[in-house]
């Protein structure tokens, strides 16, 4: 059994305007040692799913499972909960500065974190306080120990957050866009040093961002998010190569320097913008953005269907880590699209271009160009 | 357009720096913010902010500026727009020095000159609408008013991809992505020639970033506009420059075609930034070497001697901490006239710096707390690296 498995997760709140939905029904499971990345844009419901799993949203209505090592999160009392966080799922988060508290030393908040949890003597955790700082590349961590948190670099307090977070050695780290707030040399250093204490605790990861960069360096597998939904949940290679749902397709072709196109090429932008979620649209949340949109896109949710694997793929196979070699557990995505059409090669995009053709009786007026809406 | 020939010049790749004509010319550029303590705010000191920038800007080009927070690059846009005194040195905008203007000597040329900021949702005032926003530059340089306005309003808000018809709707009714094209509009509105665009695209969705990075595109072929681009995205400033400059603490530290720089940068730092920079691409992201700079950028207070980059370098030598290097096309090294690089050991192409260890003692305690090489595999490629780093220790301590 997996980590964690989260099983139809439901986050909705209500507010004054009408119920949103937040989370709509997201299933996924994390492996000690993987790493899980979740990538959406602002609005996808990315950290609200992960939040609620931990307790961290309030006045949500949650519904559905999320078991981690066998109990639910959802339906365990708050003071077990509590237990478990910190100690056996850690958390960093995106802006460092107000997630320490300003009138603490940093290395008196790590230790009362340590103390929270543990039995041992003020001084000893101290001592592991040092340690940590020092594990996460903090030079002269006797000295800075002491140091308030604004005597701390940008980059300095985030890995004191990850020393924070990995001070119990947790089975299982959320990281929700840790490094967006840094420069890209830091930026580096931090995904570098989560790779490692990973590796050396088997600690399982659950990295939340936007780029599309971060993910590609780091995670197993990776599952994105739109509108509240999963849309596609593949591993890291099928999905930047063989990817099926037009969103998917669309976030890679509008980065410079990804996969989908030569530095230079000019960028394809996905047309509109991201929909209220208290106003979805009707059947596929995406389908007014989508350029391949078919008449049952428009009535008809699609549900998360599994596309097959193709064996030959047309990239050698010896570039590849042993640990992608494993059997891909589980390419799916929700789209009316046939399940053939993967990737960008021309073959695939003709699939499309004929399923498009046929299945729609009037012409749709699609949404051209750039923010017209 | 009132200006004559405003043509789009072909990208400014191998023209000497005589040869194209400039927009802008910065020559030895250099601010520094006093600090000041006690009661009564005596100066104790100076943060060198930008210490001495050189460089032109040609008609129709894109300067993409890059560098870490806290490298000087907005302060040195904002020194540019002639929105802060400069300390020492000049800023030419068509031959003529900005920084030597009175407030009212100023006025006209910044219809030359706009800028596009950062955040689309704190650059615009909430309780006006958009069509007044964007008319503001008419109305304070008494250009157009009354139907003549909104018709000139409605133009820009067209070329922007806005709805015209939304001229009455206030900022709130639009989204991140509309309101970054707001702000293009109203810089646009009196027909500048030099855009200063200070992470534009920063703060909006990557689905959105790429539609204000083609508008921008557009109206630089359709308006002849040169830009300084500034963005903390690597690959985004790479995507829409011509020519880039990285900073570091204040100096530029090498400048070059785009296209060149990415695929052979030549000083140390350049290739730390460069190999940080997430690709898009797991295959492509697997098969680099990264150089992780360990360490901070050092305050701007007290910045190191010699090479600013020092004590962080990989290659650094004893000359490194004793002599300032200049910004140069290095002797004998260079291909190309726009190339520069202040360092007195330009990275060579093929090089692998994940190899290279500082000369100084006294600056990091063991040197793989340099640099260390990640993402590298141990196993592969070992004997040749050697080879190089021997090939290379040989040569730079023929050179030094």
């Amino acid at each position: 059994m997996a980590l964690l498995e989260v099983d139809d997760l439901q986050v909705a709140f209500d507010t004054e305007d009408g119920r949103l939905r937040a989370v709509r029904g997201l299933s996924f499971s994390v492996e000690a040692g993987q790493t899980l990345g979740i990538v959406g844009e602002s609005g996808s419901g990315k950290s609200v799913a992960t939040q609620s799993m931990v307790g961290l949203t309030r006045g949500a209505r949650i519904s559905g499972r999320a078991l981690f090592d066998g109990d639910d999160l959802l339906t365990m009392a708050p003071e077990n909960l509590r237990a478990l966080r910190g100690n056996q799922i850690g958390m960093v988060f995106q802006d460092p500065l107000t997630s320490l508290h300003p009138q603490y030393t940093v290395g008196w908040q790590i230790q009362e974190a340590i103390l929270a949890h543990e039995q041992i003597r003020k001084g000893e955790a101290r001592k592991r306080a040092v340690d940590l700082l020092g594990q996460v590349g903090i030079s002269q961590p006797e000295r800075r120990v002491d140091d308030f948190p604004h005597q701390f670099s940008g980059g300095m307090r985030q890995r004191a957050m990850i020393a924070m977070a990995l001070s119990l050695s947790p089975r299982l780290l959320i990281a929700d866009e840790p490094t967006t707030a840094l420069d890209v040399t830091v930026q580096a250093q931090v995904l570098e040093l989560m790779k490692k204490l990973q590796a050396e605790y088997g600690t399982a990861l659950i990295l939340i961002t936007h780029d599309l960069g971060v993910v590609a360096d780091m995670a197993d597998d990776v599952l994105v998010m739109y509108a509240g939904r999963a849309v596609e949940k593949a591993d890291r290679r099928t999905l930047y190569y063989r990817q099926h749902h037009p969103y998917s397709k669309g976030l890679l072709a509008s980065v410079p320097a990804s996969a989908a196109h030569a530095p230079g090429e000019r960028l394809i932008p996905i047309a509109g913008q991201p929909p209220s979620l208290l106003h979805l649209p009707s059947g596929c949340a995406f389908h007014p953005r989508c350029p391949y949109v078919m008449d049952v896109c428009v009535s008809e949710t699609p549900e998360l269907l599994s596309v097959p694997s193709i064996a030959s793929e047309n990239r050698p196979s010896e570039n590849r880590p042993a640990s992608e070699n494993r059997p891909a557990g589980g390419h799916v995505s929700a789209c009316h699209l046939p399940p053939e059409a993967v990737g960008p090669s021309p073959d695939a995009e003709s699939r499309r271009e004929r399923a498009v053709a046929a299945g729609r009786s009037t012409p749709v007026a699609v949404l051209q160009d750039e923010g017209a809406a | 357009m009132t200006s004559p020939s405003l043509d789009k010049s072909t990208p400014a790749a191998g023209t000497s720096s005589s040869g194209g004509e400039p927009i802008l010319r910065l020559s030895g550029v250099t601010k520094n913010f006093p600090m000041r303590s006690g009661v009564f705010g005596r100066t104790t000191g100076s943060v060198s902010a930008v210490a001495g920038v050189d460089f032109e800007l040609r008609k129709g080009e894109t300067l993409g500026l890059v560098g870490e927070s806290g490298c000087g690059k907005s302060t040195l846009a904002r020194l540019i727009m002639g929105l802060l005194p400069v300390s020492a040195g000049s800023v030419e905008f068509e031959g003529q020095d900005i920084t030597k203007l009175s407030r009212s000597g100023m006025r006209p040329l910044r219809r030359e000159m706009q800028m596009i900021f950062q955040d689309p949702y704190g650059s615009l005032n909430p309780r006006r609408r958009v069509g007044s926003i964007i008319g503001d530059p008419f109305a304070i340089h008494k250009i157009a008013d009354g139907e003549d306005r909104v018709r000139r309003v409605k133009e820009l808000m067209e070329l922007v991809g806005l709805n015209p018809e939304h001229y009455n709707r206030f900022p709130a009714d639009f989204s991140g992505g509309q309101r970054q094209r707001i702000g293009v509009a109203r810089a646009l509105a009196l027909r500048p020639k030099l855009l200063v665009c200070d992470e534009p695209v920063s703060a909006l969705d990557v689905s959105i970033q790429a539609q204000v990075i083609n508008l921008l595109d557009d109206l630089q072929d359709e308006l002849g506009l040169s830009y300084i681009f500034i963005a903390h995205d690597l690959s985004v400033v790479r995507h829409v420059s011509d020519r880039v400059a990285v900073m570091y603490l204040g100096k530029v530290v090498e400048l070059g075609t785009a296209e060149r720089l990415y695929t052979e940068p030549r000083h140390p730092y350049t290739n730390a930034l460069l190999s940080a920079v997430p690709l898009a691409d797991p295959d492509r992201a697997a098969q680099r070497k990264r150089l992780v700079l360990v360490g901070d950028v050092p305050s701007p207070v007290n910045p190191p001697s010699g090479c600013r980059f020092h004590p962080r370098c990989p290659k650094a030598q004893e000359k490194c901490a004793a002599e300032v290097p200049t910004l140069d096309s290095g002797e004998g090294v260079a291909l190309d006239p726009d190339d520069l690089a202040a360092c007195h050991f330009p990275v060579l192409p093929g090089e692998d710096l994940t190899q290279a260890r500082s000369a100084l003692t006294g600056v990091q305690a063991t040197p793989e707390a340099v640099f260390g090489a990640i993402g590298s595999n141990p196993g592969s490629g070992d004997p040749t690296n050697r080879d190089s780093t021997n090939g290379d220790s040989t040569n730079s301590g023929a050179r030094a």
